[in-house]
């Protein structure tokens, strides 16, 4: 599979998502600079965490207004996969490639930590080969990072299998103590109703390298390839 | 007192010169940007006339101690500053240079912004931390790490509530954005701090050996440009408000303090990334402390030359900037950029990229003195050797005298303290003390995983271990300073500073090898702080040369005290020591956590009757005048190397090295990874209260399968280091004597939620 990983001025886990798609999973993987208009053909658009403009208005907000994102919507909408991660994720809610948004955690601070998390929906790409009872240890950074939807999308995301994962605790039980940042429904990820485009707070990139101890994070990456494969 | 510029201009009624005749400087004026009287004689002589008043500015923060180091560079040229890994030398360059092997190198510094941090918590700190990168970046390494070293007043003031989260929030909001993980540091908490927080960042970076971008102007004729965010009206006099104490008045200096942006720094950062291969990229430097006079001066002193700045090019935030505003705005996130005329099209095309201001605002000439222009007019003209450091700028040694509380804490005796009959309260106490708990209150504010080198997230070790990827090696890294035992003794205090980041660094597996440090005193013309002072360094100095471990830079922040009502409350002397260290093979990496139920778990090291200068008498039993704990350098330098020796032979399972709090918290931290309990049996030739919760030094707790246990007492045999058998690991409990102090499960939690609990 070929990935683009998409940087923004503020992108600053570009690298860490390179390292990961390139030398981890050996991947072919091209930059693609926020002023291009060109997807160089790449098959999954990634857009990394970080803090894309800054982000001092609002997180992905201006983003959405690049260049490369208008290819990037075009993409997504031909049925081109697309994955956002983090500001990512923030980025596909503010262009509208997903439903819903990301507001402040509930606690008002910035939470850098490992959380724990279970797919909900073998039915995509990315969870098709993680068993749903499987509780990954993956970590979140974010200071915006509360899923919220109004109660009409809610219903429809759920109803329509798009939620991909949800918060849970060390024993896989999904309850209020367990969600990090007050989300909705625990939410920690969804994929749009094409389930061709997807978005998670937690940083499976930060969970893929031995030597750091915790390898959760390359099953995602390992269901995105797998498949494709196939 | 200190003012501002804003009321220097108001109570003197100054006009601004425009020429360099107009608006002479008086020995008023120059005593109120804080010059003495023959500071001002010497600088009529160096100019042959008298300055005008952006002159009498400019000297006024080259020679500030926070430019100059006037009154501490004499002593800080004692300390050992050469070593075969050295790169660069002190001084030389923005921060230190390592060798790390296999053509890496590696850039670290630690800084202070105490005082911006004592006002405005939130921009303080968050523009300590940008300057500091900068430093890192400046000169062509990409930063890796963050660390910081905090220090604060009474936990239940309120204004110290409001410090720490101020200060949390900004290096939070500001290093996560930028983008590099904070993997260490220290957060204490002391009634000294009160008014003057300590705040202190430190950045790691790493390069290609060769790629040093340095902090030199040179070629007469080359172009000088100016890069990054406009120039305002903020953080003007911020050296000078640095090198004065901090008063009740001192909110009024609120414009001295600057305000940051991560995301220009970000692009900055990425900019000079790009530069590296430029040919024609002469030099460059961050403009840090009094901006654009201080880069300008130090890169022509540097390249023996000079420059013509025409002060008017320079992009501004305001439209009515005088000279002297522009010349020492400290507005954050810019730098001084040479560059070989001819090749000015390819960098511009760099800062086009990362859509960045670059602006050519001068020429390099070789008349060694720095011309300032505004609209074509020379507003100021000065001569570059005689205003830096290690040049012309005054040095000073000061009057030394030691402090009463001295002679007074050598009568302690641990016989004037009554053991408390109830241990188990004491053990809980200390375990949910703020200097104790758990920082996760604090450490989960910061992006520490950003980078995905940090080793420590999954597995901790005494020391923070930074992965360099495509390679067996990684960075070991601390911060380390016991204020408390530096004030009861600064010489051995300083030692120890030096020797706790080395042990952290042994203990993680690896080789200590060059340190950093940022010594906050208070001000220097009290003699007591004074002679606290050389204390501290001269220890540092010895420590240093026994553990071959030089030192690369730093940065002195003085002025550490409160004035109120008259009387000067000096903080604690506090050297922090930021420690750069190399684990040459990632097998040989030990953690601080025990493993498996039967694991032997024994001392290194002496164990001694001593409670002085510890937690526990200072914080149980309110005793805060004793004497520093039990230290000895040669002793503490070969259990090291012990402890080096048994990890080679891979005879132990963890290493933990004993610190604030004493034996029973080391033991503790040990089994909260795993959740493992242990039973010991404590000395019965030492005070039990001494024994769990003494802070003697040169102490290391390991944990050895019962395999390994014959060859591990063999192998101590062949050596001096003292070691004891404490007990083993169990399943959960916590016993001590047989005596159950709970389960680890319930002190797990206790340590965890206790900072948080008291911050709400």
């Amino acid at each position: 599979m070929k990935f683009g990983v998409v940087i923004f001025p503020g992108s600053n886990c570009d690298e860490d998502m390179i390292y990961t798609l390139a030398s981890t999973m050996g991947q072919e993987v091209v930059r693609l600079w926020h002023k291009e208009n060109d997807l160089q053909g790449c098959d999954c658009i990634v857009l990394p965490g970080g803090f894309s403009y800054g982000d001092y208005l609002r997180s992905g907000a201006i983003a959405r207004f690049s260049p490369i994102m208008t290819e990037v919507i075009e993409h997504a909408n031909e049925g081109g996969y697309v994955f956002g991660v983090c500001n990512g994720f923030q980025v596909l809610c503010e262009s509208g490639l997903l439903p819903g948004a990301l507001l402040h955690n509930n606690n008002q601070q910035f939470i850098c930590k490992n959380i724990y998390l279970r797919s909900a929906t073998s039915k995509t790409l990315l969870t098709a080969t993680i068993d749903p009872l499987d509780v990954l240890k993956i970590p979140i950074a974010h200071g915006e990072g509360r899923y919220y939807a109004d109660q009409a999308t809610l219903d429809k995301i759920q109803e329509r299998d798009q939620v991909l994962f949800r918060y849970c605790d060390e024993s896989g039980e999904i309850n209020r103590e367990a969600n990090p940042n007050g989300s909705l429904e625990n939410i920690a990820g969804i994929c749009n109703e094409k389930r061709n485009v997807f978005g998670m707070m937690p940083h499976p990139e930060r969970a893929s390298d031995s030597a750091l101890g915790n390898l959760d994070g390359k099953k995602l990456f390992e269901s995105l390839l797998e498949l494709q494969t196939a | 007192m200190l003012c501002t510029f804003a009321s220097v201009k108001k109570e003197l009624k100054i006009n601004m010169p425009t020429t360099l005749e107009e608006n002479l400087a008086t020995l008023e004026i120059a005593q109120t940007l804080g010059l003495l009287e023959e500071e001002f004689e010497q600088i009529k002589k160096i100019l042959d006339r008298t300055p005008n008043f952006t002159e009498i500015s400019i000297f006024s923060v080259m020679w500030s101690e926070h430019c100059c180091y006037k009154n501490s560079i004499k002593w800080l040229k004692t300390l050992p500053r050469e070593g075969e890994k050295m790169l660069v030398g002190a001084g030389e360059e923005n921060a230190g240079l390592v060798d790390v092997g296999e053509g890496r190198a590696c850039c670290f510094k630690i800084e202070s912004h105490n005082h911006p941090s004592a006002i405005e918590p939130y921009q303080g700190a968050a523009t300590g931390v940008g300057g500091i990168n900068r430093d890192i970046f400046t000169m062509g390494a990409r930063p890796i790490a963050q660390l910081n070293s905090l220090r604060f007043g009474d936990i239940t003031r309120e204004r110290t509530k409001w410090h720490i989260k101020g200060v949390v929030k900004g290096i939070g909001d500001y290093g996560n954005a930028f983008g590099i993980p904070v993997v260490g540091g220290e957060v204490f908490f002391d009634k000294c701090y009160n008014t003057n927080p300590l705040v202190n960042a430190m950045s790691v970076g790493m390069m290609e050996a060769g790629d040093i971008i340095s902090a030199i102007a040179e070629g007469p004729g080359n172009l000088v440009y100016i890069v990054g965010s406009s120039t305002g009206k903020d953080g003007i006099h911020g050296a000078t408000f640095a090198s004065g104490d901090i008063t009740e008045e001192s909110a009024s200096d609120l414009p001295s303090v600057q305000v940051g942006d991560p995301f220009q720094e970000k692009l900055l950062m990425e900019a000079t990334q790009e530069l590296l291969g430029i040919s024609g990229l002469v030099g460059m430097q961050d403009m840090g402390a009094a901006g654009i006079t201080c880069s300008t001066l130090e890169m022509s002193d540097k390249g023996e030359c000079g420059m013509k700045i025409y002060l008017d090019k320079v992009p501004t935030r305001q439209t009515d900037m005088k000279p002297y505003e522009i010349l020492l705005s400290e507005s954050q996130e810019r730098m001084l950029v040479v560059v070989e005329r001819g090749s000015e099209e390819e960098i511009i095309a760099v800062f086009e990229k990362w859509d960045l201001n670059c602006v050519e605002i001068g020429e390099v000439t070789d008349t060694k003195r720095v011309e300032y222009y505004m609209n074509g007019e020379l507003v100021a003209d000065v001569p570059a050797w005689d205003l830096v450091l290690g040049g012309g700028a005054p040095v000073y040694d000061r009057e030394q005298k030691e402090p009463a509380y001295v002679a007074e804490a050598s009568n302690f005796s641990i016989d004037s303290v009554t053991e408390p009959a109830d241990l188990k309260a004491v053990a809980d106490f200390m375990l949910q003390h703020q200097n104790i708990a758990s920082k996760r209150w604090v450490i989960e504010q910061y992006d520490s995983m950003v980078g995905t080198a940090n080793m420590g997230t999954n597995a901790e070790s005494d020391a923070a271990v930074v992965n360099l990827k495509d390679s067996d090696t990684a960075l070991l890294l601390s911060t380390d300073c016991n204020s408390r035992y530096v004030k009861a003794d600064p010489r051995v205090g300083g030692m120890i500073a030096v020797t706790e980041g080395a042990r952290n660094v042994t203990c993680s597996g690896g080789k200590p090898l060059a340190i950093t440090n940022c010594l906050n005193f208070g001000n220097p013309y009290n003699p007591e702080v004074y002679w606290q002072f050389v204390g501290a360094v001269t220890g540092m100095g010895e420590a240093c040369r026994k553990f071959d471990t030089p030192v690369t830079g730093g940065n002195v922040s003085f002025y550490n005290q409160t004035s109120i009502g008259g009387t000067e409350e000096a903080v604690h002397p506090t050297p922090v020591i930021g420690m750069l260290g190399l684990l040459e093979s990632k097998s040989d990496r030990l953690l601080l956590e025990f493993n498996d139920i039967g694991d032997k778990i024994y001392l290194l090291g002496p164990s001694k009757n001593d409670i002085s200068s510890s937690e526990y008498l200072y914080s149980y039993h309110g005793v805060e005048n004793s004497p520093v704990p039990y230290f000895d350098l040669d002793e503490d330098y070969n259990t090291q190397q012990t402890l080096a020796k048994l990890n080679q032979n891979k005879l132990i399972q963890s290493a933990h090295d004993v610190a604030d709090g004493g034996l029973y918290i080391t033991l503790l931290e040990s089994c909260f990874a795993n959740e493992v309990g242990f039973e010991i049996s404590t000395d019965a030739t030492i005070r039990k209260d001494a024994f769990l919760f003494g802070e003697s030094q040169g102490r290391i707790v390991v944990s050895v399968k019962a395999e390994n246990e014959s060859k591990f007492i063999e192998s101590l045999g062949e050596t001096d280091t003292p070691f004891a058998l404490l007990g083993s690991v169990t399943k959960r409990d916590i016993k001590i004597d047989d005596v159950n102090f709970g389960t680890i499960i319930d002190l797990k939690n206790k340590y965890n939620t206790a900072l948080g609990n008291l911050l709400a």
